[in-house]
């Protein structure tokens, strides 16, 4: 021991209570709880006095009344008789609808677009830069109404604009060609379910042999593939067994006053799609395009060393590792995408918050519709986080 | 014994020298795919140029933008206060013009770049229309006033030295609140209502606001979050991902209604204000997850060392941890500076008339509807450049400071 130090006190220490971290820390917290409880509690009851004033107290008893407002287009059947529960539930039915076409399709393209940005052509390369420079630096709101004030000039139904006979555009909306089931398809879904079932059967079967043999194997592309091969194998045996195909494609054909066959979405549902894939598909093709950058060249130089064919390289080792650095931020694009689409009220779609905003315009109840309006995207944003990490967890590096 | 060393005669690499031909094999068709996507490539090109171009020449719309620009930049604030605007920003760019001279770098590209568009801008603004009653600056000579603060600025901070340093900062710290009295008044000037307030101002007002508001409390929801404290950690946590759950048109309709049933005579806030607190509260949510992640980069050792020098908690924190994640982090916030600027069109669904309100009021002007298709077009077409421009230069100068940061790591 050092000369000339203290002499250490004998005998147990008091550390008075004021100088203890343990108590202070108790003490911050329950202040700060009391401070939080108090703050909302004023909050609280100057609005329960307010709303008491303008007899407006918070009920949800307005859910089962008869709404009164027709909605343009709904997933399930709905018309101005039903309560507002009902419109409410078509509401996240149109959201849910919008955001999940538009997570598709805009993956489909911001992929196209990921892969673009890195191609060894020039030119491609830099169209892709400039698409993505001009539309990332425009507002979305601003891209909806412009997509929505075109389909404004879309003509009348008698004088549809034609996109190669399969797609109309005209002023009640965009009419395309969707395949439809025809008179054989009851014995093609055989074949499809037949498909399915060996897809299973086989990627269990593997499962369980990778376990056993306690070595990793991917199991589910080929499962898939099985699937697909015997889906299609089934389809054209159908077409050769009873001449002809078991899907076929509906053309629309432009009658007196509408078109029949083919399927018809309004022009809000359809520009509210475009904005928001081609939005989207921009902040997911520089997902990717980080993602595929991510994998260090050595992989790729030591993949080839080994002999395995570019799609190999491409399939069993870069993309399995570029996955794991796109996942994360795709998840809060997906999430984004579906928290952008309640802009749909500036192209008249008639989503979730324009559902709740008619209905809040209609009763005054704000606080409930409010507490819905945001439990509902809670839980729309709860479960694809939810399922985005359990996915993510799967193919995340198992560390040994 | 001394050697003479000669130094070794170096050459440099032979040049490859790549002839226009060899260019055009290689980095366009170098394989039958790739030949045939440069064909179709630029067959689209060329169609959609000829045809935009076409277009753009013709297009009879432009007038509505160009003869309205003052609806645009300032919506309806009085056209005989408009030397107030014209002040504030003027204060800023001096503002900005000094920061260049004192610290250089970055800001200086900056402040040189804004004075090459001032300029620019100027010789545009010559064809912009006088307005009946305006007491301010016409367009043309506050342009070339804005480029002359932004130099003279320089010059003069260089010339001044770093005396300036703190006055400087103190001044920056106090011009948001002194852009706010000279466009709003009080203290002698004659007061402003904000429901006169819009266009490319408010958009601006907005998403500076967002940010310079949402500051603290987000640093504080940052902090809260890694707090050891539980209590603490999650309402942090809560806050956090109950706004980030949430889409901002919901946040901002619950400032529009629930605000004013909060507080007591609530009703009497303006929207603006409603607004704000809004934006505010939404980013605070999101600054806080930006500033998270540059203070999860701090090593550990370097709280360790600050503990062991005997700093406590709070000085670590104010001394040691927050410089160095904030100076992380800026790049970031500039990107969520760009992303607020753009979100904050979303006001127009609840009734502010900002940059994309006041383009959406001038196209359903009745003087237009004779125009055959409407002058939407030409009208969104120059909002939508203007917004362009803004984010497209923030976000080259947020890769500027980030790829300075990431030099002076090595």
């Amino acid at each position: 021991m050092a000369a000339g130090s203290p002499p250490l006190p004998s005998g147990k220490v008091t550390i008075p209570f004021y100088r203890d971290t343990r108590i202070i820390a108790i003490i911050v917290q329950i202040v700060f709880a009391i401070a939080v409880a108090a703050l909302l509690w004023y909050l609280y009851s100057n609005m329960m006095n307010g709303l008491r004033q303008a007899n407006l107290l918070p009920t949800f008893a307005f859910l089962s009344v008869p709404s009164g407002f027709p909605i343009a287009e709904s997933v399930i059947p709905y018309d101005p008789s039903m309560t507002y529960g009902r419109a409410f539930v078509v509401g996240i039915l149109n959201t849910v609808r919008v955001a999940g076409i538009g997570i598709i399709l805009a993956t489909i393209l911001g992929l196209i677009l990921g892969i673009a940005r890195l191609s060894d052509n020039w030119l491609l390369r830099n169209v892709a830069l400039v698409y993505v420079e001009i539309v990332r630096n425009v507002p979305l709101l601003l891209q909806l109404i412009f997509w929505f004030s075109l389909t404004r000039l879309f003509p009348r139904i008698q004088e549809s604009i034609d996109v190669g006979g399969l797609l109309f555009l005209h002023n009640r909306g965009v009419t395309l060609a969707w395949p439809q089931a025809a008179n054989d398809f009851d014995v093609w879904m055989v074949w499809v379910y037949g498909g399915i079932v060996v897809g299973i059967v086989y990627y269990v079967v593997r499962r369980i042999q990778f376990a056993r043999r306690d070595r990793p194997g991917v199991a589910l592309p080929q499962a898939l593939l099985i699937a697909f091969g015997i889906a299609l194998i089934g389809f054209f045996t159908t077409y050769f067994a009873y001449g002809s195909w078991p899907v076929s494609l509906s053309i629309p054909e432009l009658q007196r006053f509408n078109f029949v066959g083919g399927i018809t979405v309004t022009n809000s549902f359809a520009a509210l799609l475009v904005g928001l894939v081609i939005y989207t598909a921009v902040f997911i093709g520089e997902i990717v395009r980080s993602g595929i950058l991510a994998v260090s060249k050595g992989q790729r130089e030591a993949a080839r060393a080994l002999g395995l064919t570019p799609g190999q390289t491409m399939r069993l080792v870069i993309l399995p590792q570029a996955l794991r650095v796109i996942i994360p931020p795709l998840t809060s694009q997906y999430l984004n995408l579906t928290k952008n689409s309640s802009l749909a009220v500036a192209v008249a779609y008639p989503d979730l918050f324009y559902v709740a905003n008619t209905i809040n315009n209609q009763t005054g109840q704000a606080v409930p519709v409010i507490l819905m309006l945001m439990a509902s995207y809670l839980s729309v944003s709860l479960l694809t986080s939810l399922f985005m990490n359990w996915y993510n967890r799967r193919i995340q590096l198992v560390e040994r | 014994m001394a050697t003479e060393v000669s130094r070794p005669t170096s050459r440099r690499a032979p040049r490859q020298q790549i002839g226009l031909i060899e260019w055009l094999r290689k980095n366009l068709f170098s394989t039958w795919y790739n030949a045939i996507i440069t064909v179709i490539l630029l067959y689209l090109i060329f169609q959609t140029v000829t045809s935009f171009v076409a277009w753009m020449v013709t297009a009879p719309g432009w007038p509505a933008a160009f003869t309205n620009i003052k609806l645009l930049l300032t919506w309806t604030y009085p056209v005989e206060q408009l030397w107030r605007p014209q002040a504030a920003m003027a204060l800023v760019l001096l503002l900005l013009g000094l920061s260049s001279g004192l610290w250089g770098g970055i800001v200086r590209m900056v402040a040189f770049g804004a004075a090459a568009v001032s300029v620019l801008l100027g010789f545009v603004a010559f064809t912009f229309p006088d307005l009946p009653g305006q007491t301010s600056l016409p367009g043309w000579l506050f342009m070339f006033l804005c480029a002359g603060l932004l130099v003279g600025g320089d010059q003069a901070a260089r010339w001044i030295g770093v005396k300036l340093r703190w006055p400087l900062i103190v001044a920056w710290l106090l011009s948001y609140p002194a852009v706010i009295l000279i466009l709003r008044g009080g203290l002698g000037l004659p007061i402003v209502e904000t429901k006169l307030w819009g266009g490319l101002i408010l958009t601006l007002i907005l998403a500076i606001s967002g940010i310079v508001l949402s500051f603290p409390l987000g640093v504080l929801l940052a902090l809260g979050r890694r707090s050891s404290l539980p209590v603490i950690r999650i309402f942090c946590v809560l806050y956090i991902e109950l706004i980030r759950g949430v889409p901002l048109v919901t946040v901002l309709f619950m400032g529009a209604l629930l605000l004013p049933l909060f507080l007591p005579g609530g009703e009497s806030i303006d929207a603006l204000v409603r607004a704000i607190v809004a934006v505010t509260l939404f980013s605070a949510a999101y600054l806080a997850e930006n500033v998270r992640g540059g203070l999860q980069s701090i090593p550990k050792g370097q709280i360790e060392a600050a503990r062991a020098l005997g700093l406590n908690v709070v000085q670590t924190t104010l001394l040691i941890t927050l410089p160095q994640a904030l100076r992380a982090v800026v790049p970031v916030l500039v990107g969520q500076f760009i992303a607020l600027f753009k979100d904050t069109s979303l006001v127009v669904i609840i009734g502010l008339v900002d940059l994309l309100g006041a383009a959406q009021n001038i196209v359903g002007q009745p003087e237009w509807l004779g125009t055959p298709g409407g002058v939407w077009r030409e009208t969104f077409l120059v909002i939508a450049a203007i917004y362009w421009v803004f984010s497209f230069t923030m976000s080259r100068i947020s890769k500027r400071i980030e790829d300075q940061i990431a030099r002076s790591r090595h």
